[in-house]
């Protein structure tokens, strides 16, 4: 079932691009990766993703946020993924539970860094309703 | 202008009339201070009343009459203090004994104003307590950024430090799943990328303990006189493999000798940062060029690149911690974000001035000026820079 569904990857960890790229490809989907903020909002231009995944701070503190913010402008139907360690380094969480906070944040999903890999290819399936 | 909410507090209609009289256009400025400083007067004739009106608004000073109808000043003063309201209290009493003055002062009245008072004693004490409590905002304030950028450098810190541990665990975890094969050969990218990461972390925590070092001064500091063109020759032939790598030329152009008192070290960290920096920010096939001169008891260490440059405002940015400049030109260049904090302060030590100068795409010049000190503690005599240069 996940033939042909893309997943935008967009971190400017190299490394970690090229961990989750290996990962989410052994679950069967395309990958089309980004290492920027500014590289990934060229490639929405011309391309839609089925599902993005999304690293908080890049260029900027809120690059994820700012992406997140303007893939669903162009593409509403679209499920983000916010990844990122920020929770666990300064305390700050983000919850999406919260009707006001989706609203804000525009990010379906938001997973720590680190999480296992069939915990991911869950949630991947849930948004994907595979 | 910002205001300092004033309550006066007297059943006398004449004061009150008359306070407001001299207080209405009355302002305070300090050369410390940015903004001048006025006042809102509220009047009010009894005691009950001045707690109401405390109780509803943050009230900054009360001039309080000792004498009322109600309750006495010496109670509202006591109710200031029980509810600690962030109130100064100036007591105005024309039954000015000495007794109601320790009194009120003991319970914590920060002045006393004898009925009757001139407009000049009035202001006086108004100016008093005005730049107390100016001086309380600001000491709160700066102690409560302080500990806003202490919580930032330690969560940029902890990110910094987990980034590469996480991408190291990655890559042993594809390993151990074997996902590329059988053969060690399989895995050399991966091992060649975790090196890396872990060199680069190992980068980041010297720079941590060498900036740290400096900040609680315990850094053991050894002056001696040294001559800074040695430590510039030495600095580039450190820096030399790093060069051939990316095809940059490094041109010295220094007198033979210009000597100061410093730390070694420390000169040897400033000028490794710089030329470092320029070489990593360089352009394939690039070009450093390294001036040191001497002119009027300082000497200046310049470092032009013909790199990559940057914006104003990447450039104000540039010597706050973890600042990496981060776009498409150096996305793939690694660093701790810390060099250039560390040659501040190390500058700073020397009462010295750092500034950088850069052009997006056509590179940028950092220069650092030090004070020059002989070891009899006297600046040194003005050497003649270009007619050493020419010797050489």
């Amino acid at each position: 079932m996940e033939e042909g569904k893309t997943i935008f990857l967009v971190d400017d960890d190299t490394d970690y691009l090229f961990q989750l790229q290996h990962t989410i490809k052994k679950f069967g989907f395309d990958v089309i990766t980004a290492e920027s903020q500014k590289e990934a909002e060229k490639k929405l231009e011309n391309f839609k993703p089925d599902l993005a995944i999304y690293d908080l701070m890049m260029e900027n503190d809120d690059s994820g946020f700012i992406l997140s913010y303007k893939t669903k402008s162009k593409y509403p139907d679209v499920p983000i993924i916010i990844a990122t360690a920020v929770a666990s380094e300064t305390g700050i969480s983000f919850d999406l539970q919260s009707e006001s906070e989706r609203k804000w944040i525009k990010a379906d999903l938001y997973l720590e860094k680190g999480i296992r890999s069939d915990q991911l290819h869950r949630e991947i399936n849930k948004l994907l309703k595979i | 202008m910002e205001k300092l909410k004033v309550l006066v507090v007297d059943d006398e209609p004449g004061i009150r009339s008359g306070i407001n009289r001299i207080l209405r256009k009355f302002s305070v400025d300090y050369p410390f201070m940015d903004d001048v400083i006025g006042f809102d007067l509220e009047m009010a004739p009894t005691g009950e009343e001045a707690i109401e009106i405390i109780n509803k608004e943050q009230t900054d000073i009360v001039l309080l009459d000792n004498k009322l109808p109600g309750i006495q000043g010496n109670d509202v003063l006591e109710y200031i203090n029980q509810k600690q309201f962030d109130t100064y209290v100036i007591i105005i009493t024309s039954h000015a004994s000495l007794e109601v003055a320790i009194r009120a002062t003991k319970n914590g009245a920060y002045d006393f104003v004898p009925k009757p008072f001139t407009p000049q004693e009035l202001k006086s004490s108004m100016e008093n307590v005005t730049r107390q409590i100016f001086l309380r905002r600001m000491t709160s304030k700066l102690n409560k950024e302080g500990k806003q950028i202490r919580f930032q450098f330690l969560s940029v810190m902890s990110h910094e430090l987990k980034a590469p541990i996480n991408a190291v665990e990655g890559y042993l975890k594809m390993m151990k799943q074997q996902e590329f094969g059988e053969n060690i050969k399989d895995y050399e990218e991966l091992i060649a990328r975790m090196e890396k990461r872990m060199e680069n972390m190992r980068n980041l925590i010297m720079d941590m303990l060498d900036l740290t070092q400096i900040e609680s001064g315990k850094k053991s500091r050894e002056l001696s006189t040294i001559n800074l063109t040695d430590i510039a020759e030495s600095s580039i032939d450190m820096m030399k493999p790093y060069a051939i790598q990316k095809d940059v030329t490094i041109n010295l152009n220094s007198p033979e000798k210009l000597e100061l008192q410093a730390d070694p070290d420390e000169l040897e960290i400033i000028l490794n940062n710089l030329i470092s920096n320029a070489i990593k920010y360089n352009k394939q096939g690039g070009t450093v060029d390294c001036y040191i001169r001497q002119n009027k008891g300082f000497a200046t260490i310049t470092v032009t690149d013909t790199g990559i440059g940057m914006d104003k405002t990447e450039q104000t940015k540039l010597f706050n911690e973890f600042v990496r400049i981060k776009n498409e030109k150096t996305k793939n260049i690694s660093g701790s974000g810390l060099g250039l904090s560390i040659v501040r302060k190390l500058v700073d030590i020397y009462n010295g001035d750092i500034h950088v100068t850069s052009k997006p795409d056509e590179g940028s010049s950092f220069t650092v000026t030090l004070p020059v000190y002989t070891n009899t503690g006297k600046e040194a005599k003005q050497d003649n820079p270009e007619q050493q240069e020419n010797q050489n």
